[in-house]
């Protein structure tokens, strides 16, 4: 069982702020669903390979050569909050 | 018969002949939306403007000989998770309310360049996280077969659109059954291809490793027609396939003698309403007196595929969606520092089901749980799939319900482990890869759409295209027999 201080260290990780409510909410949605999910212990995978991709594909490659990319205006103009061609963060460091 | 009553394969050879010019059908297209949408609320963008034009240039081609396409002028609805130059593109979600992309997603190109003027964006789950389209934002689709029931989802609004005579077909993704489930609710025909036939650069990203791009139409031929627009290889994709595409026109042929169709009992177990079955083992039996070979496959892991796709999707989707964090593009609600930041935008921007299923994958991912949950599920997909080869050695097609009920009602599902049990028969393809098809095969008692199934190998587009195709010169010499 998931317990609430679990949810709030999962909630943490993924960068999400759950109010108390939904702090109960999830640990509940997440007990129920995971005590399903423990079904799969029946399952034997002994030395069974982990499944990413369900079709074969590795080290796809490409030529390497330049090609238009989107010109600066066009990658800032969807940003939040922009300064003399930056995207603009809260500061991350002590001054 | 009203304009936008014709299939997009009736709409182009009209075209072709000048019977009516690509304005005249993208005008019936929006009168319809106008009248008809405010009730269903298919769409989250209507761009009539841009389809107007597209089709009044559309019209100068054909006239001066040169289209761009044979479906130069026939007009399209594309879910809303796909990207469109100019044009918003939310994802059903507030995150992306304001979102302009700057670059079509590949699919987009690939319409565009063959003339294809695009009606709007339609309504889907937020993300694509449903199987019902109420986790949108920003409106409940209603199905257009009852008003009173849910379109199934996520491209709920695709399948709307296409269902209810507000575009002659659409585009629609498919995670765990995002296209066939709505198509079945709605009664249309709804593809997804092969991983990696379609390209998925400029799809909003929900499980990168089961995502699929596929056509929602009227009738088969119409799907196949769409399908061929759109697969083939794309660099800006990694995981897009080089294979040569097949011409699928020429898999419609009503021919289904030799053909060895698997019936897994796994798939009509308990659960599965009982008049969903009997039009589903009448389809079978259809097919069956057109010449095809019955065979019994056992597909056991079947029990085990709602699990292994909730861990497997969701670990995903929370790796994909780490990428909202208010700094690029989308919501940003403000916060003291970075971190306060990115969790205030999060928290503001996200509904209820994103947010449980991003708690429920960066939990399977964290240190501790990782191989119990995430790897485990990983090694559970490859037995699935192991099983799924196994059973196209014997058989040609497997035929499955879609779902195992029709369309519900609005809330009707509020747990969530009830909801993700309506793609009990539709996440076992996307966990192997192999194409999935689902097709209107009657209705229940209510008068809702039943819909039926099928599956095939890798690549394996032509076999399903022509057991479904077969299936439907049936149905419909029965109807004309009534």
């Amino acid at each position: 069982m998931i317990n609430k201080n679990e949810v709030k260290r999962v909630a943490n990780l993924a960068r999400l702020r759950l109010s108390e409510e939904e702090t109960t909410q999830y640990q509940q949605d997440l007990n129920q669903i995971l005590q399903a999910a423990d079904k799969l212990k029946l399952v034997d995978t002994e030395g069974i390979e982990p499944t990413a991709h369900a079709i074969p594909l590795r080290n796809v490659l490409r030529l390497d050569m330049t090609s238009e990319s989107l010109g600066i205006d066009q990658v800032l103009k969807n940003g939040p909050e922009i300064t003399k061609g930056y995207f603009r963060v809260p500061r991350i460091m002590e001054e | 018969m009203e304009l936008f009553q014709r299939t997009a394969t009736e709409l182009q050879k009209m075209l072709a002949c000048s019977q009516v010019t690509s304005e005249q059908i993208v005008q019936a297209f929006i009168n319809r939306i106008e009248a008809e949408d405010s009730q269903m609320r298919a769409y989250l963008t209507i761009t009539a403007k841009e389809a107007l034009g597209a089709a009044q240039a559309s019209d100068l081609r054909r006239k001066q000989g040169q289209p761009l396409s044979k479906w130069d002028g026939v007009p399209i609805a594309v879910k809303d998770n796909m990207s469109t130059k100019n044009v918003r593109t939310t994802c059903g979600s507030k995150m992306l309310e304001e979102y302009i992309p700057p670059y079509d997603a590949t699919v987009i190109g690939r319409i565009k360049n063959a003339g294809m003027p695009i009606l709007g964006k339609t309504n889907m789950d937020e993300f694509a996280m449903g199987s019902s389209t109420e986790n949108s934002a920003f409106a409940k689709t209603h199905n257009p077969v009852n008003l009173q029931k849910v379109p199934g989802g996520s491209s709920g609004g695709s399948a709307a659109a296409v269902a209810g005579f507000e575009a002659p077909w659409s585009l629609g993704s498919d995670t765990g059954g995002s296209i066939r489930q709505p198509a079945s609710f709605c009664g249309v025909v709804g593809l997804k291809p092969t991983y990696g036939l379609v390209s998925r650069y400029g799809l909003v990203a929900y499980a990168s490793s089961l995502d699929q791009i596929g056509p929602i139409g009227h009738r088969v031929q119409d799907v196949a027609a769409l399908l061929q627009l759109i697969a083939g290889h794309d660099y800006k994709d990694s995981t897009s396939v080089t294979v040569s595409v097949p011409d699928y026109q020429a898999s419609l042929v009503a021919d289904v003698s030799g053909l060895r169709i698997g019936i897994a009992k796994e798939f009509f177990s308990e659960g599965l309403n009982n008049q969903v079955k009997s039009a589903v083992m009448r389809a079978v039996q259809n097919l069956s007196q057109a010449g095809a070979e019955v065979v019994d496959v056992s597909l056991p892991l079947t029990d085990y595929a709602i699990e292994t796709y909730y861990l497997i999707a969701t670990a995903e989707a929370s790796a994909n969606l780490a990428r909202y964090d208010g700094v690029r593009y989308g919501l940003r609600v403000a916060g003291d520092d970075s971190v306060a930041m990115f969790k205030h935008t999060r928290a503001e921007g996200f509904g209820t089901e994103v947010k449980r299923r991003i708690m429920l994958g960066t939990y399977a991912l964290s240190a501790g749980y990782y191989d119990a949950y995430y790897k485990k599920a990983q090694q559970v997909r490859t037995l699935i799939r192991r099983e799924f080869e196994q059973a196209f050695t014997q058989v040609d097609v497997i035929i499955t319900p879609t779902t195992p009920t029709t369309a519900f009602g609005f809330g009707e599902k509020k747990d969530p482990l009830e909801m993700y049990l309506s793609d009990i028969y539709t996440v076992t393809p996307n966990l192997a890869g192999v194409p999935g098809l689902s097709m209107p095969c009657g209705v229940d008692s209510n008068n809702l759409p039943i819909g039926v199934q099928m599956i095939a190998t890798h690549f394996s587009e032509p076999v399903l295209l022509r057991t479904a195709f077969a299936l439907e010169q049936i149905q419909r010499k029965g109807e004309f027999n009534e």
